[in-house]
């Protein structure tokens, strides 16, 4: 089969894939409303803009406004800019953190993969987290690619840990010996012959590190963690309990944050188990 | 199996010797001095401040060359003296983080495992069964995408406020003090719920999916095509899938346990729930070094033994580990 069939043929699976479509379709909705949101609001979002303080959605405030009379949507809007932030750089410094230290573990094998590999079960079992809280309580001025990078720096380990696994399975395979012994570097190895094999799983990795990182971002906002200098979704949620909208009822400044988080996180595991599906063929439905 | 166990206990020994370095340097290394920040809460005369500072540095050990209070510390932890907490000072931080350790048990212990069981069970449930794969699975994904504050804030504002058969915030009601009587027994279980209903849904969720989609792998297998071709019932199948899925899903629980540790962080921020997770957002709203230090190292000792209890279930559930037949992936 030629490349470009195979490539077609992928394409006519995944556009037939529900659950891909359903996941990209949602993405898409936020990723517009980032980039169009800021522009259908004239307010910047600590901006108080409504003397009579918290108010439900209404024509003039689509969201409602805070306490403060802060406008809801216009911190949603640039609150979701932030979240797509920490998932690209969180996500993207997770993956290939995890992609280099997996493939010299899985290629190179013997001591290098040992050392590597009990450096990264060591970092498995620290609680992100608790690393994570200790940073941000250190650092006294953070901004969203701060904290993006902090999240990214902690959250290789199983994506090293799965990528070394199927480096493992395919360094043994012919064609990487034929490759290794027409004299080519083991880098050029590895991105030449090896990981052209695993983009689609490459792909996946990044998914799931893209999703863990706006969670991981969120739970550190929500604890007063977060950006001091801008607004995230999290830092909507930190607020809104912080001051007492639980208890005042005022649903419209916590509910929108966390359903977005949710509905993008989701979002983004649907098309992960969509991909999968149309990548590999055992998976589809019958 | 000695050395499926043994590389493991390496790793947690290595790991918590790493631990406790950093747990070590967290005081030093922090902006401030943390006897400043006790001393400067007190508002004394410049002079008593000098001599206050002089004794708390010989209390806290930090007159001493570094490495002398590095090997103290190593000692001071095999005694259990954590040191003395600043913000709740004089109390030892062991006590302090004593009296929230049970809360976190009771809390996380039947959250994590009830999750397991019933989100395993239900996964492999709904594999392969268009019904419910269509109807109750996006559920399971939405479950496992929710921020844990968030479905808990949803969860105390719905129950707590709206409806209010809930109370949102506490370990016990605030008219009671701890005693062995049904009504306290009553009153914690009902200040329990809401957290625990919380953590216990998008764990839920995550076991769900993950089982799903491991059944499915297994049903695709040679093995069971194998098995379908002899003529085997249906219901054989499965359990010889299931058997093979759950090991991935036992590993997948000790990869997830710092992402539970954080979970139970936010949820009981949430309800001002006083487990360690409420506790060491005090302490570094507080600036109260010691107590982080303190937390750091429980969440530490708590995993790696959660971890341990999860590799010995490890080797009874698969008999390959105890012939040695796997070592490489472990």
């Amino acid at each position: 089969m030629s490349k470009r069939k195979v490539r077609s043929e992928t394409l006519y699976f995944a556009l037939r894939n529900n659950k891909l479509r359903v996941g990209l379709s949602v993405i898409l909705f936020f990723l517009v409303l980032t980039f169009v949101g800021p522009l259908l609001t004239h307010y910047a979002p600590y901006d108080y803009v409504n003397p009579l303080g918290a108010q439900p959605p209404s024509a003039k405030y689509w969201f409602g406004t805070t306490m403060f009379g802060q406008d809801v949507f216009t911190q949603f809007v640039h609150g979701l800019k932030a979240t797509f932030l920490v998932g690209v750089v969180g996500g993207g410094l997770g993956t290939l953190i995890g992609i280099l230290i997996g493939f010299t573990a899985g290629y190179r094998g013997g001591v290098v993969d040992e050392v590597l590999n009990m450096i990264t079960n060591i970092v498995l079992v620290i609680p992100t987290l608790a690393i994570l809280l200790i940073i941000a309580a250190y650092l006294k001025v953070r901004g969203i690619l701060t904290e993006s990078i902090f999240i990214g720096c902690t959250a290789w380990p199983w994506a090293a840990r799965a990528i070394r696994a199927q480096t493992f399975s395919l360094r043994s395979r012919e064609f990487v010996d034929l490759a290794r012994l027409s004299g080519m570097s083991p880098w050029r190895i590895i991105f030449t012959e090896i990981a052209p094999n695993m983009m689609s799983y490459l792909l996946l990795v990044f998914i799931l590190q893209f999703g863990g990182a706006i969670l991981n971002a969120a739970t550190l906002d929500f604890i007063g963690l977060g950006p001091t200098n801008a607004v995230s979704l999290g830092l909507m949620m930190n607020n809104a309990v912080l001051w007492g909208a639980l208890l005042l009822g005022i649903w419209w400044w916590f509910v929108p944050p966390g359903l977005a988080i949710m509905a993008i996180v989701g979002a983004l595991y649907v098309t992960n188990v969509g991909l999968d599906e149309v990548f590999n063929p055992k998976l589809r439905e019958m | 199996m000695r050395r499926y166990l043994g590389r493991k206990l390496l790793i947690y020994v290595l790991t918590f010797f790493l631990a406790v370095t950093i747990d070590w340097l967290i005081p030093r290394f922090m902006p401030g001095d943390p006897v400043q920040t006790m001393l400067s809460r007190a508002s004394l005369h410049a002079e008593a401040v000098e001599v206050m500072h002089g004794y708390y540095t010989r209390a806290f050990g930090l007159d001493v060359p570094v490495w002398r209070q590095y090997l103290n510390f190593w000692v001071a932890i095999f005694h259990g003296d954590l040191g003395t907490s600043v913000y709740l000072f004089p109390q030892p931080v062991i006590k302090i983080i004593m009296r929230a350790v049970p809360y976190d048990v009771f809390l996380l212990l039947p959250a994590i495992l009830l999750s397991w069981f019933a989100g395993n069970w239900f996964g492999a449930f709904a594999a392969r069964n268009k019904w419910l794969d269509n109807t109750l699975l996006p559920l399971g994904y939405i479950l496992t995408a929710t921020p844990y504050m968030w479905l808990g804030i949803l969860l105390a504002w719905l129950f707590g406020v709206v409806l209010g058969i809930f109370p949102i915030a506490g370990a016990y009601s605030f008219s009671m003090r701890p005693h062995l009587s049904w009504a306290f027994i009553g009153s914690v279980v009902k200040h329990w719920f809401l957290p625990f209903a919380s953590i216990f849904l998008v764990k839920f969720g995550g076991w769900a999916i993950g089982m799903r989609n491991m059944i499915i792998y297994e049903l695709e297998a040679d093995y069971s095509h194998y098995l379908e071709a002899l003529g085997a019932p249906r219901g054989l199948i499965r359990k010889y899938a299931f058997r093979n899925a759950i090991l991935p899903q036992i590993t997948g629980l000790s990869l997830d346990l710092g992402v539970i540790v954080a979970g139970a962080l936010v949820t009981e921020v949430v309800f001002s729930y006083p487990g360690i997770g409420y506790l060491i957002l005090q302490a570094i709203q507080n600036q109260d070094y010691f107590l982080i230090q303190g937390c750091f190292l429980f969440i530490i000792i708590g995993v790696l033994l959660a971890n341990f209890a999860i590799d010995i279930a490890y080797v009874i559930v698969d008999p390959r580990t105890r012939l040695g037949m796997v070592g490489e992936s472990a």
